[in-house]
């Protein structure tokens, strides 16, 4: 690596255009404090650029730099406001592409502020000319930052003891059709399945108040579904209602009426904004609500892997935040899910610490100092005969969101949901037991058929269904590979 | 109706040789296991009778079996459950809950409706057995 050395302000400051990578925005010697902010991009420079030099642009672009020199800079501490970028690696395997690392100033950032967090770090830079593609894979987020968020208002063990739900996964289902049905019709749907055995239901990303079913009239068939199956079951039982809407003042209006009918738990979608977000989670905390996060929108800037956010730097925000829920990704469903990237997304959600694991894609250290912890969700394609490799691949504090294996099982809801619950149960008792449900999960689970026809008929019905495709977003390292310093 | 709370509600009752494979699983872990009690199985109803004190740094799942023995001798008309304790850094709550004894008919639950403003309806929900005083609800 090349080093700078230091330029003489007379020279640093004359008016005119200098490289960033001489303007202090790349420091190779820099040791990144405990309370700096580290942010890993995978930049990949235009034909031609220096990778240093772009790396360093990034840097500056996120922090203090124009396209130009300023003498305005020295009327500020200038230096310790400046982005530093420390290394620059090549990505293995990936010609063009180079993993920068920048350490960022505390002082950068307003304290507990995810929109400045984001504003600051993704804000501008990704839209710069010099680079081709840039991607945000990893934040270290010092514990100094971290304190400074509420972070999720209910958390895993919380939301436990509410639900006096212990043991093993939680189960849950969306209604479907997502569209079309009114408010009747789907209090329908969350009684049934919610009677059959499911903890959860949920509405879907787009049910907000349409012209098939206004809102009012979803919650209030809802909760009359919810505690009918509760008494129907002496099992406490919930339903995500979602308070997404245009404005704030819709959406406090919508959380209150969930409270005011007993709701446990309501929901939001990613795409009402990080403000937004922080501002439910406030509300949740207050008012002893758990709050859901439907991740919707973000496989627009998530799923390529030279552009855009990693979904891990999303998770991290996110439990900053202070959701209580969030989609994470099955492996084994319909949607994007490499094993190995989805379960970092899981360690972020669920762990105190989160080691270095390249392999997992979690490139830093991470602390989160007693934050509470964020339930994952796995939604999306997945039934009850992939129950031992959900257990196995995603563990117990996960709700497993069976929505088209529950209604669409060939004997109704109830059914469906009954077959869920069987198969869940019957694999948490074997593993517990001492069995390898990896090895043995079909037996298992043909075993648990045997005194319940409904999971019989689940296991006939998709006994077959599978998504191989291969991930877009797979980790840079295998094991055995080496990092290059 | 058979109350669905707990981990293994929707297996065949669990024998003897069966609980103690996840109370084995609970000990090994170095959980604290209690065994607890109710004849009033309303949902909310978090704090059971604690069959004395939890046991902790027990090695052999034996040790609970014979405390559940002695406990469905006086108490084998009502609810019974094993909720065995984490007490790591972190979760410190219950880790695993699970019915071990259910009564030999479950009353189930009255859905009680107050009708007020706006087409809203408080809920209430009532074990059909809580109308009798404790100790005299089932068997």
């Amino acid at each position: 690596m090349t080093k700078i050395d230091p330029i003489a302000p007379k020279d640093r400051y004359k008016a005119g255009v200098m490289e960033y990578r001489k303007m202090g925005y790349w420091q190779p010697d820099y040791e990144p404090k405990d309370t700096d902010i580290i942010a890993l991009f995978r930049v990949s420079p235009q034909d031609g650029v220096d990778p240093i030099e772009a790396s360093a642009a990034v840097a500056g672009e996120s922090s203090t730099a124009t396209w130009t020199v300023v003498w305005t800079d020295r009327l500020t501490a200038c230096e310790k406001y400046r982005a530093k970028c420390y290394r620059v690696d090549p990505v293995p395997n990936a010609p063009g592409q180079f993993f920068a690392y920048i350490a960022y100033d505390l002082d950068l950032f307003e304290p507990g502020s995810i929109a400045n967090l984001s504003a600051s770090i993704i804000g501008n830079v990704f839209g710069f000319k010099p680079l081709k593609a840039l991607r945000l894979e990893d934040m270290r987020l010092p514990v100094a930052y971290v304190k400074t968020f509420q972070g999720p208002a209910t958390g895993i063990v919380v939301e436990r003891e509410r639900m006096d739900k212990f043991g093993r996964p939680i189960l849950g289902a969306t209604v479907k059709p997502k569209l079309g049905l009114s408010g009747r019709n789907y209090g329908r749907v969350v009684y049934e399945a919610l009677k059959g055995g499911l903890d959860f239901t949920k509405d879907d990303e787009n049910i907000n108040s349409q012209p098939f079913m206004h809102w009012r009239d979803r919650f209030l068939y809802c909760m009359e579904a919810v505690n009918r199956a509760q008494a129907a079951t002496g099992e406490i039982k919930g339903t995500y209602l979602n308070v997404t809407a245009a404005t704030m003042e819709d959406m406090y209006e919508r959380a209150e009426f969930a409270k005011s009918l007993g709701s446990v738990i309501v929901m939001i979608d990613l795409v009402i904004g990080y403000t937004a977000i922080q501002s439910m989670a406030k509300w949740a905390r207050r008012n002893d609500m758990i709050l859901h996060l439907h991740r919707a929108g973000h496989s627009t800037y998530t799923r390529q892997k030279t552009h855009g956010v990693s979904f891990r730097v999303i998770a991290k925000w996110m439990r900053l935040a202070g959701v209580d829920h969030i989609h994470a990704g099955t492996v084994v469903g319909k949607l994007e899910g490499d094993p190995n990237t989805t379960r970092g997304y899981y360690d972020v959600c669920r762990e105190d610490y989160n080691p270095t694991c390249l392999e997992h894609g979690l490139f830093f250290d991470q602390h989160w100092a007693s934050l509470n912890k964020m339930m994952p969700v796995a939604s999306g394609g997945i039934h009850a005969g992939q129950m031992h490799q959900l257990l196995h691949l995603l563990g117990d504090d996960v709700v497993l969101q069976f929505g088209g294996g529950t209604i669409g099982h060939p004997m109704g809801i109830q059914a469906g949901a009954t077959a869920n619950r069987v198969a869940l149960e019957a694999m948490v008792f074997a593993r517990n037991s001492g069995r390898d449900i990896v090895a043995e999960g079909p037996d298992i689970l043909v075993e648990a058929a045997r005194h319940c026809t409904p999971l019989q008929q689940a296991l006939d019905t998709w006994k077959d269904v599978t998504f191989n495709y291969t991930s877009t977003d797979s980790p840079d390292f295998v094991p055995t590979a080496t990092v290059s310093a | 109706m058979r109350v669905t709370q707990g981990c293994y509600s929707f297996l065949p009752d669990l024998t003897d040789e069966q609980i103690k494979t996840q109370l084995q699983y609970c000990l090994d872990r170095s959980w604290g296991v209690n065994i607890e009690v109710t004849d009033d199985p309303h949902p909310r109803n978090t704090y059971w009778e604690m069959w004395g004190q939890p046991m902790f740094d027990l090695k052999d799942a034996a040790g609970v079996i014979a405390e559940l023995t002695a406990c469905r001798k006086s108490f084998g008309d009502r609810y019974i459950r094993i909720s065995a304790f984490d007490s790591s850094h972190g979760w410190e709550s219950v880790k695993l809950s699970f019915i071990v004894n259910r009564p030999a008919e479950e009353g189930g639950f009255f859905l009680e409706r107050q009708e007020i403003e706006g087409r809203m309806i408080r809920y209430t929900t009532r074990p059909y057995s809580s109308q009798l005083p404790e100790g005299q609800r089932y068997g």
